[in-house]
């Protein structure tokens, strides 16, 4: 494998569920350290294309790259973490701690037949230290509010140190004030630990604000690139890929909305 | 009884194959239960009717089963209908439930038609159905503790992946955990418990005490390990009880033992209702 930055590299992705076209010619790379708000309303394709970048479904036609190399032959899954929508993650009620959760993290790094160390368990606790929620490693996971169980997932899938977070809908059933805290810490994670986030929503205004670049899908892409220029667009440009009106909030509408 | 366990080899066995039972059935039955799959061990349970009686049947026309343990067919049936669920999961994908009704009720069918052929069993039968306390033979013993062995290094060695596809199997497939292999180990596990398991708590019971005391134990415990240890303890106790009420009352040790589980799980209810 060649040295690159590039960690994500769609090339003209297409993909048809029997006849009915799901996502037609999508191309787009995620580099190192780039943190991309993946936007689009209901329906417009992008689980499908997170099912395809995380290797969960085979495109009808075009290639992509993980980390420089074919997806076929990418093996290094612990690059990857991947939080997936709270909503539908696990059972409520399922008898397991936040540490253990956190734990298995990393049971795809450790290999088969290898069992949990001191050590992986320190890991585990390191991760919940920087989602702030190291204070409830001992509780039961169900006994959780849904964002602190959304920052459990988070801890989760950065304890095998990965160098990209892949994130679908992360906020959904979560309480305003709370997707606005965990979106900054997101923005930490990206800004002081070098993580790349690719983050799929639908909500435009909070994570438009926060990502360095933003891609804008509905089948197709419309836009992508670094966020000054999405900023540029009108937002009658915005509601015409859309499907329906779009208004932006802009920082200080944000700022004050808080 | 204790008397009577150092006199009878059929006690020492009998208490033996129970004790181990009762550890190796309620720890695989927490995996069981928190994947949603608690309705597959009965669907084995009566696959391996199917092998037990298909066995008890030929032993009456053929002279090499007549010498052959019914366990072993009734254990090989388990483990085919086991793979044949994987197999029906896959092609019924939007309605993997479906395999259960199928493969449980093949195994009633051939079991009833291995039982009307045979023009009944009589007390062989009753034995595999509810359990014997008498029955149990130290082959049957030897049985139960290989597949003991085989149980707790398969959980001990792959207890992280179990738990991973148990909690979210979504994120353990992205993570790279190979979830077909380990599922079909996993149903080739259950098949084998069932299979060691029918000797003591009879066909019909042995989902029992792999979901009761799970039933029980995730009703107290915080962690996993927690809900693994709770499991076991009641298990046990179950086993304990319903092995001694079994003796003096000369009656199927599976009855006993489910009793007991349900008791178990009443008393838990109550108690975490009247903490509330």
């Amino acid at each position: 494998m060649y040295m690159t930055n590039s960690i994500i590299k769609l090339d003209h992705i297409t993909h048809k569920y029997h006849h009915s076209v799901a996502l037609s010619d999508v191309s787009l790379e995620v580099k190192q350290g780039e943190f991309w708000a993946l936007i689009g309303p209901n329906g417009s394709g992008k689980s499908t294309l997170l099912r395809i970048i995380l290797g969960l479904l085979k495109p009808t036609e075009g290639t992509i790259q993980l980390f420089g190399g074919p997806i076929d032959s990418f093996k290094q899954q612990q690059r990857i973490g991947y939080v997936s929508q709270k909503s539908n993650a696990f059972t409520t009620r399922f008898p397991a701690t936040v540490l253990e959760v956190v734990r298995s993290g990393l049971t795809s790094k450790k290999g088969l037949f290898k069992r949990f160390t001191k050590e992986d368990e320190q890991r585990a606790l390191d991760a919940l230290q920087v989602v702030k929620m190291a204070d409830y490693h001992g509780k039961s996971i169900g006994d959780l509010s849904g964002g602190q169980q959304q920052r459990v997932f988070i801890a989760r899938a950065l304890v095998s140190k990965p160098d990209l977070l892949i994130m679908d809908e992360p906020t959904v059933g979560i309480d305003r004030q709370n997707v606005e805290s965990f979106y900054s810490m997101l923005s930490e994670l990206n800004r002081d630990y070098g993580i790349a986030i690719l983050l799929v929503t639908h909500e435009i205004d909070l994570v438009t604000q926060l990502a360095t670049h933003i891609a804008c899908l509905n089948r197709t892409i419309h836009f992508h690139g670094v966020h000054a220029d999405y900023e540029k667009m009108s937002e009658s440009e915005l509601s015409g890929w859309y499907g329906h009106p779009v208004r932006r909030l802009h920082q200080k509408e944000t700022e004050r909305a808080r | 009884m204790i008397e009577a366990i150092f006199t009878y080899e059929f006690l020492q066995n009998a208490v033996l194959s129970g004790l181990i039972i009762g550890l190796i059935a309620p720890m695989l039955g927490l995996f069981i239960v928190v994947r949603r799959m608690a309705m597959i061990s009965d669907a084995l349970s009566h696959v391996a009717l199917a092998g037990i009686a298909g066995s008890l049947y030929l032993s009456q026309q053929v002279l090499f089963f007549a010498a052959l343990n019914p366990v072993y067919l009734g254990m090989g049936a388990a483990v085919v209908g086991s793979l044949l669920i994987e197999r029906l999961r896959r092609v019924y994908r939007s309605f993997e439930e479906l395999a259960i009704p199928i493969i449980l009720s093949a195994g009633i069918g051939f079991g009833a038609i291995f039982i009307s052929l045979a023009k009944g069993f009589g007390t062989d039968l009753v034995g595999y159905l509810f359990g014997s306390v008498s029955a149990v033979s130290r082959q049957d013993l030897y049985i139960v503790l290989l597949i003991a062995i085989i149980v707790i290094a398969f959980l001990y060695f792959l207890y992280k992946e179990l738990f991973s596809l148990a909690f979210d199997p979504e994120y353990a497939r992205v993570s790279g955990i190979n979830e077909r292999i380990i599922q079909a180990a996993f149903m080739v596990i259950t098949a084998l418990v069932i299979g060691a398991s029918m000797r003591i708590v009879g066909i019909l019971l042995v989902s029992s005490l792999m979901t009761l005391p799970v039933a029980a134990a995730i009703q107290l415990a915080k962690s996993y390990k927690g809900a693994l240890v709770y499991s076991v303890i009641f298990g046990e106790i179950a086993v304990i009880i319903g092995l001694i009420s079994a003796y003096y009352l000369d009656i199927a040790p599976g009855g006993t033992i489910v009793v007991t589980s349900v008791f178990i799980l009443l008393i838990v209810l109550f108690w975490k209702k009247v903490r509330a």
